[in-house]
């Protein structure tokens, strides 16, 4: 398949649609099996694994971090958290066809609830997606809040 | 009734086994807390690390007073309150910087040395003949009453009096000295920027939350059985060793015979830690490249018995908690009745192979983020107990497990690991630190500064 730009940011919408869905299984295998999602703590951070982040996580505990979400003995989820993701339309950064990377760049707000309780969240996310036996898959997602290294309250749901 | 009325009255809510829900939720308690207790006591400042060179400040909060470190032309530090000594504002507002040779106010250009001491007034000349010699102002910034540097550790005292901080930490300070030698050379450096995120539960809640092995195999069932039966589904088809993520946490399933025999070790003054005989942290994959660096620094013997201290959690009164063999520590700051404010900093091993660092970096982000599927439980347990606490017709929090008559008599014991004595070693130490609410002098003193 010849990856099209509309493909991408097609991509990327239907994925936080996924989320909003608590579509979780589908989301899951939207990853290649190395890829990971990371929201780092700083800045411009650029640095995955010898400084802290807020997240890093590979497919084991992506999968943990979902079943977990649905789990009866999962108390900080009595009652539930939903969310949902307002993107602006994402721009294309990168095609390379050669090296079968494609990057993705997408301003959004996140709203997450729980009964009385809503915090929003804004940011940035940038897909490094691939393409693997016909479709995309995501190598890298990298959601860098406006916020990073504010003090925020607990963050439950999948931005 | 009003405890600021009757401050006196609040020594009688700590109990033998049970102390008063108010110690949680009362607003006029905590303001005592801070007035007293976190003026009493040595509260960690920070890391000399963070401040290299000479003119390096950091900014913080001890309590509730605004404080910068700072490393002086002569590389001494000096904690200074962080407030002009002019019309008060805070001088410096980045958490890191390098002032260079001084400081200056940004509000009417009053400059400092990095020891605090005043350089310059703009106009000098409109202070002749107005008594400005003797003011408060032409003193400078204000150091705090005492600080102390144990091997790059930073802490400090508000109040005047009190007691020195050798007597204050006593034998706890064994965990900030393996930590220290768990690097080859001796010497540890913070990395990078600190989590930090808020609960909206008393301080105290978390403190205590540091030592309590009765929650994890139910708090933590949610994510580390989870991650557990996950990793049973994929081992066979992974190459190579057990990732760390798994390493660290599987442990948290363990059953409470284990935490039993973990043992908890109580020392004066409210210190202890988790973790005497063996820990959650015991069975990591390290590799050989380390322990031949240790060995080469401290000979076989003696890097096996640094390595062999595995402790869990310590806990340093008031509100520091010290992981030694995952080189982390925990502040835990009060910002209200119901706030508290963590910070969650890593340390590099100098000398010591990245994947250490990497092992940090990793335990905090899993456990203690505030985006953590495993701290979230513990963020929920506290923010239930803070709201559950407001219940009537039993005004008391329980702490009776395992009491043991004479328990906290001696400077030095170790307990099972089940036990609650760590609580009750605290709320000894909360009397004691407190005790200035029955002496109205010294609050006139604390007050007015002299």
């Amino acid at each position: 398949m010849s990856v099209q730009e509309q493909d991408l940011i097609d991509f990327v919408v239907r994925e936080a649609r996924m989320l909003d869905e608590e579509k979780y299984e589908d989301w899951l295998a939207l990853f290649t099996a190395d890829g990971r999602y990371w929201m780092p703590l700083e800045p411009n951070q650029v640095e995955e694994k010898l400084v802290t982040s807020l997240l890093y996580e590979d497919i084991i505990l992506l999968t943990t971090r979902v079943r977990r979400l649905r789990g009866k003995l999962t108390y900080s989820q009595q009652p539930k958290s939903r969310g949902v993701h307002i993107l602006q339309r994402p721009t294309v950064d990168a095609m390379d066809e050669g090296a079968n990377e494609f990057k993705v760049h997408t301003p959004f707000q996140f709203v997450e609830a729980r009964r009385d309780e809503k915090e929003i969240y804004a940011g940035w996310m940038d897909h490094t997606l691939t393409e693997e036996e016909g479709a995309l898959k995501i190598r890298i997602k990298r959601v860098e809040l406006v916020n990073c290294d504010a003090a925020h309250h607990n963050m439950q749901l999948i931005i | 009734m009003s405890y600021l009325d009757n401050p006196s009255s609040v020594l009688n809510l700590v109990r033998d086994g049970e102390v008063h829900r108010d110690l949680y939720t009362s607003p006029e308690i905590f303001d005592l807390e801070i007035k007293h207790l976190f003026r009493n006591t040595w509260v960690y400042v920070g890391h000399a690390s963070q401040i290299p060179d000479p003119g390096d400040y950091f900014t913080t909060t001890v309590a509730d007073q605004p404080i910068v470190m700072i490393r002086h032309q002569d590389n001494s530090i000096k904690v200074l309150y962080n407030r002009c000594p002019h019309r008060g504002a805070e001088l410096v507002t980045n958490v890191h910087g390098c002032a260079g040779k001084s400081l200056r106010c940004p509000y009417h250009a009053w400059t400092f040395n990095t020891d605090g001491s005043l350089r310059r007034v703009p106009v000098q000349q409109g202070y002749d003949n107005t008594g400005f010699e003797n003011s408060r102002a032409k003193n400078g910034m204000t150091p705090v009453a005492a600080m102390h540097d144990h091997k790059d550790w930073i802490f400090c005292r508000l109040s005047e009096e009190g007691e020195s901080f050798e007597d204050f930490f006593g034998g706890s300070l064994s965990t900030i000295d393996n930590f220290v030698d768990r690097s080859p050379v001796g010497k540890l450096e913070v990395v990078g920027a600190p989590l930090r995120y808020v609960n909206r539960c008393n301080w105290k809640m978390l403190i205590e939350n540091q030592t309590d092995t009765f929650h994890p195999m139910t708090v933590h069932a949610s994510s580390a059985m989870t991650a557990k039966d996950i990793w049973e589904e994929v081992k066979d088809d992974h190459e190579g060793p057990t990732p760390m993520v798994v390493e660290a946490i599987v442990p948290f399933t363990m059953p409470y015979d284990f935490y039993d025999g973990m043992g908890i070790r109580v020392w004066s003054n409210g210190h202890g830690h988790t973790g005497v005989h063996k820990s959650i942290h015991s069975d990591y994959t390290d590799e050989d490249e380390y322990f031949t660096a240790m060995k080469e620094a401290y000979g076989e013997k003696q890097a096996q018995e640094i390595l062999g201290e595995v402790r869990h959690n310590t806990v340093y009164f008031p509100n520091l908690m010290v992981k030694g063999p995952i080189q982390k520590l925990r502040i835990f700051k009060p910002i209200a009745a119901d706030e508290t404010l963590i910070e969650s900093w890593i340390f590099r091993l100098v000398g010591a192979p990245d994947y250490l660092l990497e092992r940090t970096a990793m335990y905090n982000r899993l456990i203690n983020a505030p985006t953590s599927m495993v701290g979230d439980d513990d963020t929920e347990m506290y923010e239930r107990a803070q709201k559950g606490l407001r219940a009537e017709r039993n005004e008391w929090v329980n702490i009776q497990r395992m009491t043991l008559q004479d328990e906290c008599t001696q400077p030095e014991e170790v307990h099972s690991g089940n036990s609650e004595v760590q609580f009750r070693n605290q709320f000894h130490a909360w009397l004691k630190y407190m005790g200035t609410v029955a002496e109205p002098a010294q609050m006139a003193t604390t007050g007015t500064d002299g």
